[in-house]
């Protein structure tokens, strides 16, 4: 296992670095800098800002700088957070993220899960219609339908919770159960599909033969191996959510990740366009191997490759 | 059980059923796939003729009247401009549906080529594509739909194709697996034999094989491709007022939705209800074109 690691991680630095270079053209690609304001800077206090962040070198210089400030583990001061860096940014907002992200997805895997696999124990019957149609459902509705509406329901008529914001550790819950039902539907959906496929197998059946209880057959010999679909499923999955989601952020004021990603673009912050994107791509690289490794632990028959 | 008896009976009668023919049988069975088709058909004609059903024009303000409720004369009520919401969600369908429609077709043809040369060239080439695919994969979107946009300004077709040009992923690596299938199949391997040119054999013998597939993966897209516009209208990028769209209406909506829940509710249900219908449709297609059953 150890040298699968190593050697998926070593496989993993020429895809961050191409995808690295893309985030870098791509940004100077579009039209305009970090320093467009509304009111245009006096042409030479731009010029004086371009030179001290090397932005009037041309391009190929700029990216061979960049190449070799990433070389020692350097992402360059923000354009727009003036004394910062980039990864003094990031870090600073993970961990928001991740408590979001993680809340989110332990939600997502609580409900979806076992609805899945109750719809999967009498397919066409209502037992199983229910809940198919409330995941199909939770697919159709937009972050931004359900938040404004968990809002109204448990914070404006219940007052139950804050409306916005990230002082206790109650104002959590709505943001993570709205980020969480939008990936809960999916999982319910690949829980019950795998579900059918495995009660159809052998093994199945010499549980049964072997006379093991219906609860051991249903959950050791089944849930283990449905689970196998989901697991893939959640891997990148869990990248999109620890890195943070920008409607839900802005919807409860939420000071996360994920408006970097959409600020830094706004804003042609390169840097921090280059951060953002690097971070991304590592964060699912790591779960994606993450996943892997969990499937293999799962399916004892699957090696690693 | 029933299926059993159907398929026993056109093997006695030796009638040869053509498989799109048995999938098309298989797929009117499916009672709830066929009104959601029908639903998603008809929200496509109502929107299409918005000019002609629309009780207002869909920027015209009553500010004396304000955001109001339901009554007889605007069946779903008004916004804050008093503007009419039926006509409104009408309108802003048309755009809503045509960003799924050009997305999807844009989605399609760069996947659908991308992943039939893949597969098609196989070896070195293939890999080096599909690790392509794999590092695009990599990118977060959110941070280049806006890239994109900004690139393309305002400009709403242009913003279609970006949004086309980034969902295409899934259905190359689909079509790309297909094609790797159908290469080692006796009649492309004749085909091959007797000197047929690449194209004719990717545009008759590759391409009508790979429908059935695209065509179920397409319908799938549509749904994705919607709330990627309604994500790019909440940031304010998509259409420009007056003109509207479905997602444009659920933020406004959103915004406003203490004072005035019908604002967000109705929206939202024109949504939701068009992607559930647009699910369900996908998924009946693809349990009947299956090829595994």
């Amino acid at each position: 296992m150890f040298r699968f690691v190593l050697k998926r991680l070593l496989e993993a630095v020429p895809v961050l670095l191409v995808v690295a270079t893309l985030a870098f053209f791509l940004a100077r690609f579009a039209p305009g800098g970090p320093f467009d304001e509304e009111r245009a800077l006096p042409p030479a206090v731009k010029a004086q800002m371009d030179a001290h962040y090397g932005l009037d070198k041309p391009l190929a210089e700029q990216y061979f700088r960049f190449l070799k400030n990433l070389a020692q583990g350097e992402l360059g001061p923000s354009y727009k957070y003036h004394g910062w860096d980039v990864d003094e940014l990031i870090a600073d907002r993970v961990p928001t993220s991740l408590a979001l992200g993680a809340g989110a997805l332990v939600f997502a895997l609580a409900v979806g899960i076992p609805l899945g696999a109750v719809a999967s124990v009498k397919p066409n019957s209502w037992l199983d219609r229910l809940p198919t149609g409330m995941a199909t459902v939770g697919i159709c509705l937009p972050t931004f339908v359900v938040g404004p509406l968990l809002v109204l329901i448990f914070s404006t008529w219940l007052g139950w919770f804050n409306a916005s914001g990230w002082n206790s550790p109650s104002d959590f819950v709505l943001p993570a159960v709205t980020l969480g039902l939008a990936y809960a539907a999916p999982v319910a959906r690949l829980m019950r599909g795998a579900m059918l496929e495995v009660r159809s197998q052998d093994y199945m059946k010499t549980a049964k033969a072997k006379g093991l209880s219906p609860a051991r057959i249903y959950f050791v010999h089944g849930l283990r191996n449905a689970l196998l679909p989901v697991v893939t499923y959640i891997g990148p999955t869990a990248a999109g959510l620890i890195s943070g989601s920008f409607v839900v952020e802005s919807m409860f004021n939420v000071p996360g990740l994920g408006q970097f990603f959409v600020k830094a673009a706004f804003n042609r912050d390169f840097t921090m366009i280059v951060g953002t994107v690097l971070f991304y791509a590592a964060v699912l690289v790591a779960l994606n191997l993450l996943a892997e490794i969990v499937l293999v632990k799962l399916n004892p028959r699957l090696k690693y490759e | 059980m029933k299926k059993d008896l159907k398929t026993a009976k056109v093997c006695e009668s030796g009638a040869a059923v053509s498989p799109l023919r048995r999938s098309l049988e298989r797929f009117c069975e499916n009672r709830s796939a066929v009104c959601a088709g029908t639903f998603v058909l008809l929200m496509l004609v109502v929107c299409g003729a918005a000019d002609f059903l629309a009780p207002y024009p869909f920027e015209a303000q009553d500010l004396n009247l304000g955001a109001a409720g339901p009554s007889r004369e605007h069946w779903l009520g008004t916004d804050t401009l008093g503007r009419d919401v039926l006509s409104r969600l009408l309108y802003g369908g048309q755009i809503s549906l045509k960003v799924g429609l050009i997305a999807t077709a844009v989605s399609c043809a760069i996947g659908v080529g991308f992943g039939m040369l893949a597969g098609w060239l196989g070896g070195v080439r293939d890999s080096v594509m599909m690790r392509f695919v794999d590092i695009l994969y990599a990118l977060p979107f959110t941070l280049f739909v806006i890239l994109l946009t900004v690139l393309f300004g305002q400009e709403m077709w242009l913003i279609y194709v970006a949004i086309g040009a980034i969902s295409w992923l899934t259905m190359a690596r689909i079509v790309r697996n297909q094609t790797r299938e159908l290469r080692t199949q006796a009649f492309v391997e004749a085909a091959i034999c007797m000197g047929q040119s690449t194209r004719k054999i990717m545009a008759r013998h590759l391409l009508p094989n790979l429908l059935g597939t695209v065509i179920v993966y397409a319908t799938l897209t549509v749904p994705g491709v919607m709330l990627m516009e309604a994500f790019i209208s909440f940031l304010g990028l998509g259409v420009k007022p007056p003109m509207t769209s479905w997602g444009l209406m659920i933020k406004e909506g959103a915004d406003v939705m203490q004072d005035y829940p019908w604002l967000l509710l109705f929206p939202g249900a024109f949504f939701a209800g068009t992607l559930f219908a647009l699910n369900l449709f996908g998924d009946g297609l693809r349990d009947a074109f299956d090829p595994k059953k």
